[in-house]
């Protein structure tokens, strides 16, 4: 095991930063163009929100300590609509995607860059609240955000807001973790239930109200990944799950090892209102997108260890076996149901709609 | 053609005729449904929905049927 | 969730299942007639529990793959004006046109909106006083209350803004034409439960009669479905021919009154074409002349066209029960949800959508042996 990397002591951040006086204004075509607008734009809309040494010297890059481990490397962006919604919003989002990006390949998530790409028109009350709750997911996951880029579009040709987060992370393992490490006979774990990311997003659109408020499931999972690794379970490979939910991240998986999947329904879990928003608008929960899930593969001996682990996380602790790799040379993913019953498990070919038929 | 899910009427919204509107949950959410088509559906009746219209009331009665006729098929097979 | 889930116990199919393999003892073809029949009989498997001597094909009732490449086309080009917001169910979303789909529409700058109810669409003709707002308004005899019920309310309301573009299918005749063929194999038919529960089933006697064929109104969970399938069987064995009601739990035999004189006064019966099939006498509806002002049809007549459609797509043989989806010789191969010829792949009603979706390793719906890749009765895997 390598030891970890030192980093410079990041001041705290204040999260108790009052939100500008000036809060009927909106992004203006200006704030994009790196000149004064844009200087203060940073100065009381996003610096109060996230405080560290490189942010503070306003340089374009940030230089960093790095000792000649292995680097992970991953970037995604967030086009949510709404920007909030119930159980999270995209500064959140935005954080914790690509910490778990990070996460997924067994590395400790350091360093974040934040690309906004805001429109003309956007409430800078809003901007603030975005930045605030990155902020706080920030310090949450422990990532330090130290670089990034603002730019605006004309009105009309964005949704608000978009984010990019690029995340550079340490990885302390001599490990492969990915779908190439695969191997018959692997269990395959997931972390919890499904389908709260997608259905929240969705009711919020579609006006569906819950007895009990769904809420996204959003959050990051590099805690339990951590611990997985620290107590030595030699983890096969490790997926989130995200939009195109838990069909499309298996199958995807299964393609990439040419490998054959068996899973049991009865296995995944799927709370109650998930599963009747999805009857009533005819979704499939398969395919419906989570933002806190994960799923595990490690060799048959390890899964009760793997198990004990996860399930001693809260946003890991509904972990269940939910199926194994039976074979390596064609690429499957069967889905066993209640009545024992199989079916082919495949992508999707585009969006998944509400049906009425 | 049919997507008609069964429904619980928690609340009755709105009386106008036409537009007479429900709270009715489908597991644990609720959404409103127009019940103009089943005016006699009160609070506590299922109904099946289709496309935000409650189309029919679920007999109760009826639908127990099916599992007497399975119990008195089981109890045929343990003849057997 | 209440009135599901009991309906789809293992132990109650498969005891349903035995009392149909004990009294079948000879061959029968059914017919279902509803694209969610379909759809719950792949997905749940259901054929691997009736004895091989009963045949299950699959009917024509799923109006998206039933709706004529002409409407369309013409719902395509209406989509496309920039004056127009365009409200569909996301069933048809996909279906493909002569060139293209309502979400290429959409990607080239068309409004297009999904919906779940046309009532949200009446809602989107408020909010939008200067957009003229047209919702496309497909389905069987379920759907058309709802439709019926948007159409009166925004003459009622004046909304002068909204107009329906109407695609109504109503199923008795369909089976009359699927049963008036020469070389109909059907020997008896699963109805649409909730057309029925709307309808009811009185129209059904003459047909039962006149093709001597048992009609069971039936439901959609898989228990349903197996005793609607009992109770043809009984029936067939029986030399019996008449009309029953399986999901009486949700289908009076005179269905909703209320509905039916909604439908009267907002829509008329009319001929119609079923993409595929061609055109089938008083199978549909239109709007009435009182709600000629709702009729995107006639509003917006400049846009129809005469299409052929080249695709390639058996859909009328398959939406027929002619042939099965994977007796296509496009199954799969040039034709899948990612490209697909016609509609019955796209829909997720569609026979060819389910048959795809829910199909067991080989591509042919029907369990492939792992080892010698031909198939075979595909038996529950355990592990």
């Amino acid at each position: 095991m390598l030891k970890p990397i030192t980093q410079p002591t990041a001041q705290p951040m204040n999260i108790d930063c009052p939100l500008p006086a000036d809060t009927e204004d909106t992004i203006r075509l200006g704030h994009g163009s790196g000149g004064e607008l844009s200087q203060n734009l940073f100065r009381d809309y996003i610096h109060p929100y996230i405080k560290n040494p490189w942010l503070d010297q306003l340089h374009d890059g940030a230089r960093l300590p790095f000792t000649g481990a292995r680097l992970a490397f991953t970037t995604d962006s967030f086009v949510v609509s709404p920007l909030f919604f119930p159980g999270g919003d995209i500064g959140e989002l935005a954080v914790y995607g690509t910490v778990n990006d990070l996460a997924m390949s067994g590395a400790r998530p350091m360093y974040l860059s934040c690309s906004l790409i805001l429109e003309e028109g956007l409430p800078l009350k809003t901007l603030a609240k975005v930045m605030a709750s990155m902020g706080r997911a920030a310090v949450q996951t422990g990532v330090q955000l130290v670089t990034g880029d603002t730019k605006v579009v004309e009105r009309g040709k964005g949704d608000g807001l978009y984010i990019n987060t690029a995340g550079v992370g340490v990885v302390e393992h001599e490990w492969e973790i990915a779908a190439a490490t695969i191997c018959p006979g692997d269990r395959i774990l997931l972390s919890g239930d499904i389908g709260r990311h997608g259905m929240a997003v969705m009711a919020s659109r579609e006006g569906l109200a819950f007895d009990t408020p769904l809420q996204s499931d959003c959050a990051p999972l590099h805690e339990p990944v951590h611990d997985l690794l620290q107590a030595g379970i030699r983890v096969h490979c490790l997926r989130d799950l995200t939009r195109g939910g838990l069909a499309t991240a298996l199958v995807e998986l299964a393609r990439a090892r040419g490998a054959s999947f068996l899973l049991r329904e009865s296995e995944v879990q799927i709370c109650e209102s998930v599963e009747g928003a999805c009857e009533l608008l005819g979704l499939d929960p398969f395919y419906v997108a989570n933002e806190g899930r994960f799923v595990v593969f490690v060799a048959p001996e390890e899964e009760p260890a793997a198990l004990e682990i996860l399930r001693r996380h809260t946003v890991s602790a509904g972990s269940r076996t939910i199926g194994l790799v039976t074979e390596v040379g064609r690429p499957d993913v069967i889905l066993t149901n209640f009545l024992g019953c199989e079916r082919l498990l495949d992508l999707l070919p585009g969006e998944q709609l509400p049906r009425i038929c | 053609m049919c997507l008609g899910i069964p429904g619980r009427i928690e609340e009755i919204l709105n009386l106008a005729p036409l537009e007479r509107t429900a709270r009715v949950s489908f597991g644990g959410i609720t959404k409103d449904i127009n019940i103009a088509y089943v005016p006699e559906a009160v609070v506590g009746d299922y109904v099946i929905v289709h496309v935000g219209f409650a189309i029919s009331r679920v007999d109760e009665r009826e639908a127990q049927r099916i599992f007497d006729y399975l119990a008195q098929l089981g109890e045929l097979e343990e003849l057997e | 969730m209440k009135f599901l889930h009991e309906y789809r116990q293992r132990q109650d199919i498969e005891r349903i299942a035995r009392a149909i393999a004990n009294m079948t003892t000879r061959p029968w073809t059914i017919m279902e007639v509803c694209g969610g029949q379909t759809h719950a009989i792949v997905k749940y498997g259901l054929q691997r529990f009736l004895p091989s001597a009963i045949t299950l094909v699959h009917g024509p009732g799923c109006p998206v793959c039933v709706t004529p490449l002409e409407i369309i086309d013409q719902a395509l080009a209406i989509a496309s004006r920039p004056d127009v917001i365009f409200c569909s169910f996301g069933d048809m979303l996909r279906v493909p046109g002569s060139t293209q789909d309502l979400l290429a529409v959409k990607a080239r700058g068309g409004d297009v909106r999904m919906v779940y109810s046309p009532l949200h669409a009446l809602d989107i003709a408020r909010q939008n006083p200067e957009r003229k707002v047209v919702f496309f308004a497909v389905g069987f005899e379920t759907t058309a209350p709802a439709n019926a019920m948007a159409a009166f309310l925004a003459r009622e309301q004046g909304l002068r803004n909204f107009s329906l573009l109407v695609s109504q299918f109503l199923v008795p005749p369909a089976i009359e034409a699927i049963s008036g063929a020469t070389d109909s194999r059907v020997n008896g038919y699963l109805a649409a439960g909730h057309v029925c529960a709307v309808t009811g089933f009185e129209s059904y006697h003459v047909l039962a009669d006149t093709f001597k064929v048992p009609i069971v109104v039936t439901g959609f969970e898989p228990l349903d479905i197996l005793q609607g399938i009992l109770m043809v069987v009984r029936q067939l064995e029986r030399g019996e021919y008449q009309v029953q009601n399986q999901y009486a739990r949700a289908v009076a035999r005179t269905g909703n009154q209320r509905a039916q004189d909604m439908l009267r006064q907002v829509f008329e019966v009319t001929s119609q074409t079923w993409r595929g099939v061609g055109e089938i006498p008083a199978s549909g509806l239109r709007l009435r002349a009182p709600f000629s002002s709702q009729d995107a049809r006639q509003l917006f007549a400049s846009e129809k066209s005469s299409p052929c459609d080249t695709s390639g797509c058996i859909s009328g043989e398959i939406m027929q029960g002619r042939k099965k989806p994977n007796e296509c010789p496009h199954f799969g191969q040039r034709c899948q949800p990612q490209h697909p010829l016609g509609a019955p792949m796209v829909s997720s009603e569609g026979p060819c959508a389910a048959y795809y979706r829910y199909r067991a390793r080989g591509i042919t719906g029907e369990a492939v042996d792992a080892q010698t890749n031909n198939p075979t009765n595909s038996s529950a895997h355990e592990y």
